[in-house]
């Protein structure tokens, strides 16, 4: 450590470097570049002529303003709807439970994390299928039904599939939370709801913010699930996705929607220290 | 403790509300591998075994299986490599750029995987004329594996602080010494922490795999995306969900018992 | 306007950088005309592999279903080992193939014709495929797998995309592709349509049938008033669709819940729902209806033109033709093929050699700006552009 720093701090920084800045980033914004490309009607192939022809596209048909704002309605939603029910989770499990069950309960959090996507979404199907799914079987009888396959599917899967992702940070957030700190607020004559409010949700934001990193970002960018429980609906990942095949340019352009969204979330977020706690 | 009876009530019953909302998709799966409709209806008429047999001696499956774990071993390994150099770079050195490198690290994991995935086929492909395989699935998945092995080892890093390292130096250990005798012990754990869940990540990744998996290649979730919509592929599919919701207790029994830095298991 | 040439400004600059980088352009391809490409004169021992692009349940190698496989004793007679990427539509076996890694692929009708003017793929020759002679005459030299009498492919095997509805359910019977865009059906919700660009055209063969002043005589030829015909009608039934299918387990899992009542459908689809106790009958309404007839193309850059001939030789033999339509549930290409299906009565089923059935059914194909349908006074709305207006209408 003490002779040379600079040449071991290029070593360390090459390959990491070579790969994220080269290879990711590069291909990146060749795709980006891409954009402005244009392609032959019939062939499909890519012309490499300079032309703003995909933003207009873009910018001018309403089916491309609905469906932005769907998906980020879309996503706002899950993130919110996983924040709720991933704060009383996390509290109870790290404040509440008796230390001895803190580990079952992570390990049964975690363990949807490890079982397939694809299976977790198409048991959605199942659960969904109106009049014949599991919801209708279980909750019809007492008046619930289900929504049947579209928005609130969407959200509703999304919503299941990131919860761990949610729970986890704030779990972590509010294990460090030291407990004598929520002891002098209720010393100090604080009740509950108001030691919440003031003391544990500012200390535990960043890592809301963590998970809304996951929640968020994987939710505005998800095709799968509105494929197979989303109806006829359409998310900003389908359309990049089917124009990925026949359209690359306008895939391009679309790309710049989430691209740009997430960037200006990351660099917004990056002072919250969230990064480093995800 | 501070939080009042009634709260505790209030918070054990959500914690039992959001369990069950997690626990019952993920068992109607393990039911569904036993259910003798080959479109998973519900509620299932008749109990077979059938399906676990045939996975069982389903050949498609085997070799997803193989090509998953080939794929998750590599990128996890390319990530444990490079999340640890970059780790040690920003955790024991000031430069320019330090800061951006956070940004740098979560930005694979945060831009959609279709993004990634198209953008990666077509640099792939178009261009740098590369064949998709093996070796553009293990770029794909590293790239987004790299930030979580940083995570845990910059934690890490950060906590020992640097006065170990120094120790050991001083008692005139060389650089190579002191990382395999003093660095590496008090690191491992995290990395193991950090690699089990990269390799998570890599074993159920199908959006950016979807993109740069080539002919012959199908990893687990590419076998499963071309297999649940196929009449007669979809119970084995089912059996397969089914028989990876009980095996993944196993890493997660693994990565809580080396885990120090939360109880977690390391960072996502 | 500052702002504006600032961003053009920006975006060209980034445009110089890419080529900088090498990912310029590499291909210029004429608008006009088939590009030359040769074919194979004379066939030589195997490459050891063959990739290939293909429908889901084309390429079997018994992985799937120990009883399903005409893959092995392929591989085992040319040491050709198979190598299969499933292409989920039309439009990925496009991308798919313009990647230049692939060797053959099985492309429909709304492929094919981009494929062979992208130069994506060389023509076939025809004598190196002795299996071919027995190809049904009526699948031979058509305009989606062929320019000019020369062919680009062996014809793989056809079906017509139906009318399914649930008969519990549905009734009267259904005649009529009408009652998929009745506005006032009582089964607004619960009908589907299929999810592709290429769904337009199902619409255009309704208003051919049904609006004669439209003037639709090929649903592939479509002018911009006849496409706007088209487009609006499609975006008129969207109320009543409850789900759009492109994957067919789904679709069956609708059907057979009850989700979906009527709509587009293939008959394996049918035929599966069938199996599963779901009263469900498919029909050609009296309209007639859309349909496609795939077709073994080779790459114009294939690594391995020998395994890939060997491999078209081997799918249009009876056995394993008769095999893989057996699997798939379509009407066989090898009129062979017929005599040793398993079920006798198959190709009666999927009517293989009823030219007649099939005079009402037209195949998928790739409109282009040139009328398909020979009208040199008009121009047509080329595929990208139905692209767009599906976009737009499933987006919207």
């Amino acid at each position: 450590m003490h002779k040379h720093p600079r040449a071991r701090l290029g070593a360390l920084l090459f390959a990491p470097g070579l790969w994220l800045v080269v290879a990711y980033l590069g291909a990146l914004a060749a795709l980006l570049v891409t954009a402005f490309f244009t392609i032959d009607s019939f062939t499909g192939n890519v012309l490499y002529r300079f032309n703003l022809d995909n933003f207009h596209d873009m910018l001018t048909d309403a089916a491309y303003k609905n469906v932005f704002l769907r998906t980020l309605g879309i996503a706002v939603a899950v993130t919110v709807i996983c924040t709720v029910i991933a704060i009383p989770m996390a509290l109870f499990m790290a404040k509440v439970a008796h230390p001895k069950y803190r580990k079952i309960l992570v390990a049964l959090v975690l363990t949807p994390l490890w079982a397939s996507y694809l299976v977790k979404i198409y048991a959605w199907r199942t659960m969904l299928e109106p009049g014949s799914g599991v919801i209708d079987w279980l909750l019809g009888p007492i008046g619930i039904h289900s929504p049947g396959f579209g928005g609130s599917a969407i959200i509703l899967g999304l919503s299941y599939l990131w919860l761990p992702y949610m729970i986890l940070p704030i779990y972590a957030g509010l294990d460090r939370l030291p407990n004598n700190l929520l002891d002098a607020s209720s010393d100090l004559g604080a009740g509950n709801f108001h030691t919440f409010r003031r003391i544990v949700l500012p200390l535990i934001f960043p890592s809301i913010v963590a998970g809304s990193l996951f929640t968020f970002s994987l939710s505005l960018g998800d095709y799968i699930t509105a494929q197979i429980i989303g109806g006829k609906l359409q998310l900003l990942g389908n359309v990049v996705y089917q124009n990925f095949s026949i359209n690359l340019p306008f895939a391009a352009t679309i790309s710049f929607i989430p691209v740009s969204i997430m960037a200006l979330y990351l660099w917004m977020v990056r002072r919250t220290g969230a990064l480093a706690d995800l | 403790m501070t939080i009042s009876r009634g709260a505790r009530y209030i918070l054990a019953s959500l914690m039992g509300v959001g369990l069950a909302f997690i626990y019952i998709p993920l068992s109607v799966v393990v039911i569904n591998s036993f259910n003798s409709s080959k479109t998973f209806s519900w509620p299932p008429t008749q109990f077979t075994t059938q399906w676990w047999v045939k996975a069982a001696a389903n050949e498609g499956v085997r070799s997803a299986l193989r090509w998953s774990l080939l794929a998750g071993a590599l990128a996890t390994a390319v990530a444990l490599v490079l999340g640890t150099a970059l780790a040690f770079a920003v955790a024991r050195y000031t430069f320019f750029g330090r800061d951006l490198i956070s940004l740098l690290v979560v930005l694979p994991i945060s831009l959609p995987g279709v993004v990634t995935g198209i953008a990666l086929n077509s640099a792939f492909t178009k261009g740098l004329g590369m064949s998709t395989g093996l070796l553009t699935i293990v770029i794909g998945h590293a790239t987004f594996c790299i930030v979580i092995v940083y995570n845990n080892a910059f934690a890490r890093l950060k906590r020992m602080g640097s006065s170990l390292q120094e120790a050991s130096m001083d008692l005139g250990a060389n650089g190579i010494t002191t990382f395999r005798l003093v660095t590496l012990p008090n690191l491992l754990s995290a990395l193991v922490a950090g690699g089990l869940l990269a390799f998570g990540l890599s074993f159920d990744e199908i959006v950016v795999t979807t993109f740069t998996a080539g002919p012959g290649i199908q990893t687990l979730p590419v076998w499963i995306y071309n297999n649940l919509f196929r009449p007669n592929q979809a119970p084995i599919v089912n059996v397969v969900a089914a028989v990876l919701v009980l095996l993944s207790i196993v890493p997660i029994y693994l990565s809580q018992r080396l885990s120090q830095d939360s109880a977690t298991g390391g960072r996502i | 306007m500052r702002n504006k040439r600032l961003f053009s400004k920006f975006a060209a600059l980034s445009a110089a950088a890419l080529i900088l980088a090498g990912c310029g352009s590499s291909s210029d391809t004429a608008t006009s005309g088939v590009p030359k490409v040769e074919m194979l004169k004379e066939l030589g021992a195997g490459e050891g592999q063959v990739n290939i692009v293909a429908w889901a349940g084309y390429v079997e190698n018994g992985s799937t279903d120990p009883k399903v496989d005409w893959v092995s004793d392929f591989e085992g007679e040319t040491g050709c080992k198979v190598n299969v990427k499933v292409g989920a539509t039309s439009d990925d076996m496009v991308s798919l193939m313009k990647s230049g890694e692939y060797d053959v692929v099985s492309a429909s009708g709304d492929a094919s014709l981009r494929l062979i003017y992208g130069g994506d793929v060389a023509p076939v020759n025809t004598d190196l495929i002795p299996n071919y002679a027995d190809v049904f005459a009526g699948l031979k030299d058509q305009q989606w797998n062929s320019v000019d009498g020369v062919a680009y492919g062996v014809p793989h095997g056809r079906g017509a995309n139906l009318l399914a509805y649930r008969t519990d359910i549905v009734k009267p019977a259904p005649t009529s592709w009408g009652s998929v865009f009745d506005e006032n059906s009582p089964y607004k919700g619960k009908i589907t349509a299929y999810d592709s660009p290429i769904y337009l055209a199902d619409a255009a063969l309704y208003l051919m049938k049904t609006q004669p002043d439209l003037g639709i005589t090929y649903p592939y030829a479509l002018d911009q008033k006849q496409f706007d015909a088209a487009v609006a009608l499609l975006t008129a039934q969207k109320p009543l669709i409850g789900e759009y299918w492109g994957d067919y387990l789904k679709h069956v899992a609708s059907l057979k819940s009850g989700g979906t009542v009527l709509g587009t459908t293939w008959q394996v689809n049918i035929n599966l729902a069938q199996s599963e106790g779901t009263k469900v009958e498919g029909i050609k309404p009296v309209e007639g209806s859309t349909g496609w007839s795939d077709t073994w193309m080779i790459s114009s850059k294939s690594k391995n033109p020998n395994c890939a001939y060997m491999w078209m030789d081997h799918i249009a033999s009876p056995k394993a033709n008769a095999a893989v339509a057996e699997w798939f549930g379509e009407a066989p290409s090898n009129a062979k093929a017929c005599d040793i299906t398993a079920d006798p009565n198959f190709c009666t089923t999927y009517h293989a050699a009823d030219e007649a059935y099939w005079t009402d059914v037209y195949y998928w194909n790739t409109p282009t700006e040139a009328c398909l349908d020979g009208r040199t006074d008009v121009q047509c709305i080329p595929y990208s552009e139905w692209v767009k207006a599906w976009s737009s209408l499933r987006n919207s």
